[in-house]
């Protein structure tokens, strides 16, 4: 039972990682948010529609850490929207496959969207398509692909996913 | 207040001074005046953009899509002709298509299974008969008389048009030799490859995305990710076209070849940045030359609501779809080419983070539509002011200009009666 027990553990790190993801995004400092990607990890947000038909574009497609920190710096800095704020609920991670350091898994989110001090409004819902790689009793994003159930964005889709 | 109020109330007068300069509120917000635009517009003698040809290469290929509010089936004939009927069933207005694509042999609906050819023509009705003779369709009832309503259909550089007018002028005419020019610099000879589609639902009026879209004035106002970077310094010259009658607009904008000549700092320009802030990634900025001039942003919009887009080597199409007087969609097309090197479809795949709905020079425009009806919920009787460039509705060599909004409204209110 040593698989079940390894599955188990890598569950629970990265359910203990995403959490850690989630809060940095919706409660924490968004600058931290690149540090969960390794430096040349690949990032983008498509819909379940384009990603069954194997569509390229994203509505974020980056190929760097760098890349994940100019997003911030952007959004922070540059964007101009009305102030708002989003909160991710996660499932429970499930691992696909382990292959020596790295890992895949899937989660399921939903995101909900608060505007100044109201409305909240159900913004998104997905799955991460994910690889990680392990690093001592750490887990980095190699890759996130950021599946919405949906092809349609209400008004626009500013903090990350 | 609700729409139905808004209708009860006798609809005033547009406001006369200073030309097309003034545009009433109520325009935005009247349930009645969505009806009129209905019936003058997207049913009327315009051409609503439809798809790109390359969704319908094969017979029996179909695209289900909409045409304002209508929702319109395109379909590729066995003849190899295209087609665009009415998404309504002959028999009782069901919807024909359930799906947004595929490749069928004709649409039998799922009520009562009539059944309607790649043309949009009846073909069979079920139990016509009846069964053992009883039942069965009425004596004299001619199915070449019954179904949905047909587009005329064309297309230019691989945009397909439909028109609920059979006596429209032709799409070539419509559009205008220097429109036409424009679009073909962008998508002429070449085969497109979709990357992405998108639908963006925004909380406003649909009028007031073709505002932004033709309005020059705001874009580097409103959106700063270019100026915070400094990623722009490069010389830039640019202007607006308006076609004659005043419904299509180009804003164009290109490295001023000849004020760059002058400068030593050339090789530094673009990726160095004197402010505090900088991108840590510029990759983001590479491009390459894939037009044979120096233009660097295109945006051109067809009357009533198409946009083509070319944001450097980032190109897209958008339909702008009403959706009632308070919401819109915004209908995002990401395009390719079939002769991309890998590289070239990367940097356009890199380029496509400055678009749509959380792009860095377009996540602004999902907002302010918004903003503007919130702020206006209250005064349907006062008016927009579009005085920037004087009143009229000429072609010129500046942006800071509303020209092309106001030959926006020129076009709409002749074809509007309003
Ligand atoms: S509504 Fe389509 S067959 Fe009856
Ligand atoms: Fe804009």
């Amino acid at each position: 039972m040593s698989n079940l027990t390894q599955i188990r553990d890598l569950t629970s790190l990265i359910a203990m990682v995403q959490g850690r993801y989630v809060h940095t995004i919706d409660d924490g400092d968004c600058h931290e948010w690149p540090d969960f990607f390794v430096d040349d990890c690949f990032y983008k947000i498509i819909s379940a529609d384009n990603y069954a038909r194997n569509m390229e574009a994203g509505l974020m497609w980056m190929d760097s850490k760098a890349m994940l920190h100019d997003r911030i710096l952007s959004l922070l800095e540059a964007n101009v929207y009305e102030r708002h704020s989003y909160r991710h609920i996660l499932g429970q991670p499930f691992i696909t496959s382990v292959e020596g350091d790295e890992l895949e898994s899937e989660t399921s989110f939903m995101v909900a969207r608060i505007t100044r001090e109201g409305p909240t409004d159900l913004f998104v819902t997905g799955r991460y398509v994910d690889r990680y790689r392990v690093i001592d009793d750490d887990a980095k994003l190699v890759t996130r692909i950021v599946v919405l159930d949906s092809n349609q964005i209400d008004t626009l889709l500013g903090f990350p996913l | 207040m609700n729409a139905s109020e808004k209708v009860s109330q006798a609809r005033p007068e547009w406001p006369t001074e200073d030309g097309a300069s003034r545009v009433p509120y109520w325009v935005f917000q009247r349930e009645d005046v969505a009806e009129i635009e209905r019936a003058r517009l997207f049913n009327g003698p315009v051409w609503n953009f439809l798809t790109l040809e390359v969704e319908l290469e094969n017979a029996g290929d179909f695209v289900a899509v909409d045409a304002g509010e209508t929702p319109v089936i395109v379909t590729r004939g066995e003849d190899g002709e295209l087609n665009a009927f009415e998404n309504r069933c002959a028999h009782r207005g069901s919807l024909l298509a359930l799906e947004d694509r595929g490749n069928v042999k004709d649409f039998t609906c799922v009520y009562h299974a009539w059944r309607h050819s790649l043309k949009g023509d009846l073909v069979g009705v079920a139990f016509k008969r009846g069964i053992k003779r009883k039942g069965g369709i009425a004596d004299g009832f001619e199915m070449s008389k019954h179904g949905p309503r047909k587009m005329r259909v064309e297309v230019f550089e691989g945009l397909v048009f439909g028109s609920f007018d059979p006596d429209v002028e032709s799409l070539k005419d419509y559009l205008g030799e220097e429109i036409s020019q424009r679009i073909t610099r962008v998508l002429g000879g070449r085969k497109p490859v979709i990357l992405g589609n998108y639908i963006q639902v925004l909380p406003n009026n649909w009028k007031l995305y073709v505002e932004n879209t033709k309005d020059s004035y705001h874009a580097s106002i409103l959106h700063t990710f270019f100026t915070t970077f400094e990623l722009n310094k490069l010389s830039q010259k640019g202007g607006i076209v308006v076609s004659k009658n005043g419904g299509h607009h180009v804003s164009h904008s290109s490295v001023d070849a000849a004020a760059e000549k002058g400068k030593d700092t050339y090789k530094e320009q673009k990726i160095r940045s004197d402010s505090d802030l900088s991108l840590s990634d510029t990759s983001l900025l590479e491009n390459f030359k894939e037009f044979g001039d120096d233009t660097t942003l295109q945006i051109l919009s067809v009357f009533p609501n198409f946009v083509l887009q070319q944001i450097q080597n980032s190109i897209a199409v958008r339909t702008i779809l009403p959706k009632g007087p308070d919401s819109m969609h915004l209908k995002w097309t990401y395009v390719g080419f079939e002769e991309d090197t890998p590289k070239q479809r990367k940097i356009r795949l890199k380029q496509s983070n400055l678009i749509g709905p959380g792009g860095y020079v377009s996540m602004e425009d999902g907002c302010i539509g918004g903003f503007v009806r919130r702020g206006t919920i209250g005064s349907p009787d006062d008016s927009a002011v579009l005085a920037m460039g004087g009143y009229g509705i000429e072609t010129s060599d500046d942006r800071i200009t509303e020209a092309s909004i106001r030959g926006f409204w020129t076009e709409y209110r002749a074809k509007t009666g309003l």
